[in-house]
């Protein structure tokens, strides 16, 4: 594998782990709790969907192959994805998807923090924008956990339970394999066994705010960085890719 | 009656750029101060305009009544010395 390949490959992650979780939030669209949270998630649906038009467009580019974002995102089937599993969970009740929306912005945040010292330009500039919306996304998660956590005994309940069932496809975030090592020796990627911690010690403080118990099973699912999914993103991309299917290069 | 199960309404005001006034943008639904403010950014602010937010829970708004809108403004109308335009220019004051 080249570096240039691999960059490629690294980008591709980054941005079908944005755009996979913008379709699970635009699902919300005229579903949210109320108006104003119908408007807060798609919002963050809009912003993921920016972040992963600039890195799909990049990835594009790396590759030379001539395809742009839009080919990227609507003429790969789920064997040719590599969005972390959690992106791609379905969005069960608001807190399974608040839960999510905390486990991957936390990620996110340390991930970005990281890579705004990338030797790679585009990464670290993008980084550096994408930082403000995603302390915000995190706040945004992190307060709704807590005023779940303490609220009812069914939201408690609910909540806790969201935790509990998301909890084995968050290792998947932090798995490396060939692509990340060599980038990481270029210093271009971000060596994800160091934000792990800081991942760990942030969650551990929200569950204690939110007087919910973490998980104590180690058993973590992985697979994403070899393509491989829950049997979720199948029916997603199944209808996100509807149109582009049906009508090959239709345009509005 | 049935129970109203909506949160708390809350008035929004935003100010376009430092120093500007902060203008009545209308109202959210929220539990608490920092949600309000959240969605206030989130319904109110969605394109970037912005510096700062300021929200009020509606109930801490003493509002006239419109039945006193007579006593309150009618009384102004009609006295035209009230206006500035009443007032002719004296000759020769050129910067007023």
């Amino acid at each position: 594998m080249t570096q240039q390949e691999a960059l490629f490959q690294y980008t591709l992650r980054l941005g079908d782990t944005s755009l996979i979780h913008a379709q699970r939030l635009s699902e919300w669209c005229s579903n949210g709790p109320i108006l104003e949270e119908d408007l807060a998630l798609t919002n963050f649906a809009l912003d993921f969907i920016g972040r992963s038009q600039v890195l799909l467009t990049y990835a594009g580019a790396l590759e030379g192959k001539g395809r742009t974002d839009d080919m990227l995102a609507y003429r790969r089937n789920e064997r040719q994805y590599f969005n972390c599993l959690l992106a791609e969970l379905p969005n069960g009740d608001f807190g399974v998807t608040m839960v999510r929306l905390l486990f991957l912005a936390a990620f996110e945040k340390e991930l970005f923090t990281a890579l705004q010292n990338s030797e790679d330009e585009t990464l670290a500039a993008l980084a550096k924008k994408t930082l403000k919306e995603v302390r915000y996304h995190l706040e945004h998660a992190a307060d709704w956990v807590i005023r779940l956590g303490n609220g009812t005994e069914e939201s408690h309940a609910r909540v806790q339970k969201a935790v509990n069932e998301l909890w084995m496809f968050t290792g998947d975030m932090f798995d490396m394999d060939e692509t990340d090592k060599l980038l990481i020796a270029a210093d271009i990627a971000v060596d994800l066994s160091t934000i792990k911690t800081k991942w760990d010690n942030y969650i551990s403080g929200v569950l204690e705010a939110a007087n919910l118990q973490q998980p104590t099973s180690s058993y973590m699912q992985s697979g994403s960085k070899n393509a491989i999914h829950t049997e979720y993103l199948g029916h997603l991309l199944g209808e996100m890719q509807y149109l582009q299917l049906a009508y090959p290069y239709a345009k509005w | 009656m049935s129970k109203d199960t909506q949160f708390d309404s809350w008035e929004v005001f935003m100010q376009s750029r430092p120093g500007a006034n902060f203008i009545h943008q209308g109202s959210v639904h929220a539990s608490d101060k920092k949600m309000a403010i959240q969605n206030a950014r989130d319904t109110y602010s969605r394109r970037g305009e912005g510096t700062s937010i300021w929200v009020v829970p509606s109930n801490a708004i003493a509002a006239s009544t419109t039945e006193d809108a007579d006593m309150l403004f009618d009384p102004a109308n009609d006295k035209i010395f009230r206006l500035p335009t009443f007032y002719t220019m004296p000759e020769g004051a050129k910067h007023i």
